[in-house]
């Protein structure tokens, strides 16, 4: 065996110490990616070898809660891939504007940027108080930060510049007040949102939605189990719901492709029939 | 028969990284490959964040005969391919010879970074690859070029007197030693002549 194959013989032994003992399943992971992750913690850790992971990450649960942040990856941003939000607009809240009531499900929020841009929307397009939002995530770190809509003023050009691509009429100022070097988010924003953790490995539905968005999260996922979360989806979503996945996700692979139709190609925005 | 010549590896893949003036260079790279070239070529070339990679997909695509592509998530790498990587993803070659794509935090101030592909394509292929670092800016490959290197990949670093921005160069060299150094031109006839398969025996 070469040093390749003994690390994969490694990381398959720490992934099924870490099922085992935590019950979080990384196996269907993309392992290239996984891999720089759980390399990236070794180092930190002052660590040589994969497998002295494994000893310490089963006695140590506080070493646990640091590794699983350091595989998540809460990149994000507020707006990303504007032309999305231009798609929302046009296609999906005309469809929202026809429930008295409506549940979205934000899948894999990281640190909520991507929450607070839907709850945007859907203030200017007048249903902020007509629609429940759920923000979900493993990532429990993430996902007080996302409750605290606290974020650096560093970005918020580049946020606003976003802003502004989306084609949204109002100000983006008009969202959050600025304080020393951060912002925080309007509190009528969070109002209807709701942060949770969930594990798209695991857990099981919560609801009908009539809108999902998982963006750039299945990309860390292996074929198979992108092929769990969409039937997962699937079943979440009312009639004629809508799913809108990150620009290089598709669902057209998996078996569960014919239950949607593709809306627009470019925006990963789908239809279930 | 025994061949009497030092035993060439068959190279699958060669793995090219550039950044400023890193256009062209490519595609004076990819004007010497022919239609028949064996082997696939991944790219990472830096691109401001909201570039439209498909431009530079049509750019480079009429100036070579290869098929060229934007890289897709999870798509199986084929020879005789140029696959580019996405402007704002980094660019990843699984064990099976998929392509993964990710949105993880920057390496080197890029996304896609040359050192997340060579590093992950120095595991993938490793005696059977082929690392290029060309013209730019930053250190950005010099860490994966050594990697490729130590893991018995072949190594070219474009001449810095050649280059329109020598720190990437310079930063290679630096970091990889045994790396030749090679003008545009002869790096393509090299690829040509490195990838070429000796025909089978009747
Ligand atoms: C790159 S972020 C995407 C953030 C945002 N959706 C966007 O597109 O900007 C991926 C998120 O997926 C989360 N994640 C990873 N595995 C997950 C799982 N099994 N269930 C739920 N969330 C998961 C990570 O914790 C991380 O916050």
């Amino acid at each position: 065996m070469n040093r390749v194959e003994i690390e994969s013989v490694e990381i398959e032994l720490l992934l099924q110490a870490i099922t085992k003992r935590y019950g979080y399943d990384f196996h269907n992971y993309s392992k290239a990616s996984l891999k720089r992750r759980i390399i990236g913690f070794l180092h930190k850790s002052n660590l040589e070898q994969i497998s002295e992971l494994i000893p310490r990450l089963l006695h140590d649960k506080g070493m646990f809660r640091s590794f699983l942040l350091s595989l998540s990856v809460t990149v994000t941003e507020m707006f990303r891939d504007p032309n999305v939000y231009v798609v929302l607009r046009e296609r999906v809240i005309p469809f929202l504007k026809t429930f008295p009531f409506c549940k979205i499900w934000c899948a894999g929020c990281a640190t909520g940027e991507e929450v607070y841009s839907i709850a945007i929307l859907l203030s200017e397009s007048g249903l902020l108080d007509k629609v429940q939002i759920y923000a979900t995530d493993i990532n429990d770190e993430s996902l007080q930060k996302a409750e605290l809509g606290i974020y650096s003023r560093t970005q918020i050009q580049e946020y606003t510049r976003n802003y502004q691509l989306t084609g949204l009429e109002g100000s983006f100022s008009d969202y959050y007040h600025a304080s020393f070097d951060s912002v925080v988010m309007d509190a009528s924003l969070k109002k209807n949102i709701v942060f949770a953790n969930h594990n798209l490995v695991s857990d099981e539905s919560f609801g009908k939605m009539q809108l999902i968005l998982c963006r750039n999260t299945l990309i860390y996922f292996n074929s198979e189990l992108q092929g769990r979360v969409f039937s997962l989806f699937s079943e979440s979503l009312v009639n004629k719901g809508f799913l809108c996945l990150g620009t290089k996700e598709d669902i057209q692979f998996s078996s569960v492709s014919n239950k949607f139709r593709s809306i627009r190609q470019n925006e990963k925005l789908f239809q279930l029939r | 028969m025994e061949k009497c010549q030092e035993r060439q590896h068959r190279i699958r893949a060669v793995v090219i990284g550039a950044s400023a003036g890193g256009a062209k260079a490519l595609s004076e790279i990819f004007s010497r490959l022919s239609s028949d070239f064996p082997a696939a070529i991944l790219v990472v070339n830096h691109l401001h964040p909201h570039s439209k990679t498909m431009q530079m997909v049509d750019y480079l695509g009429h100036r070579c005969k290869l098929r060229m592509k934007a890289a897709d998530d999870k798509e199986t790498i084929k020879p005789g391919t140029i696959y580019l990587a996405p402007a704002n993803y980094h660019l990843l070659v699984e064990a099976d010879l998929s392509l993964s794509l990710t949105i993880d935090e920057k390496v080197n101030f890029s996304r896609p970074s040359i050192d997340v592909l060579f590093e992950t394509a120095a595991e993938a292929y490793q005696d059977e690859l082929i690392g290029i670092v060309l013209t730019g800016g930053s250190k950005d490959g010099a860490a994966g070029l050594k990697k490729i290197s130590d893991f018995g990949g072949r190594v070219i670093v474009q001449d810095p007197k050649t280059a329109e921005a020598v720190i990437m160069p310079q930063s290679a060299l630096r970091e990889c030693e045994d790396a030749q150094v090679m003008s545009l031109a002869r790096i393509g006839d090299f690829l040509r002549d490195a990838v070429q398969v000796e025909p089978l025996a009747p």
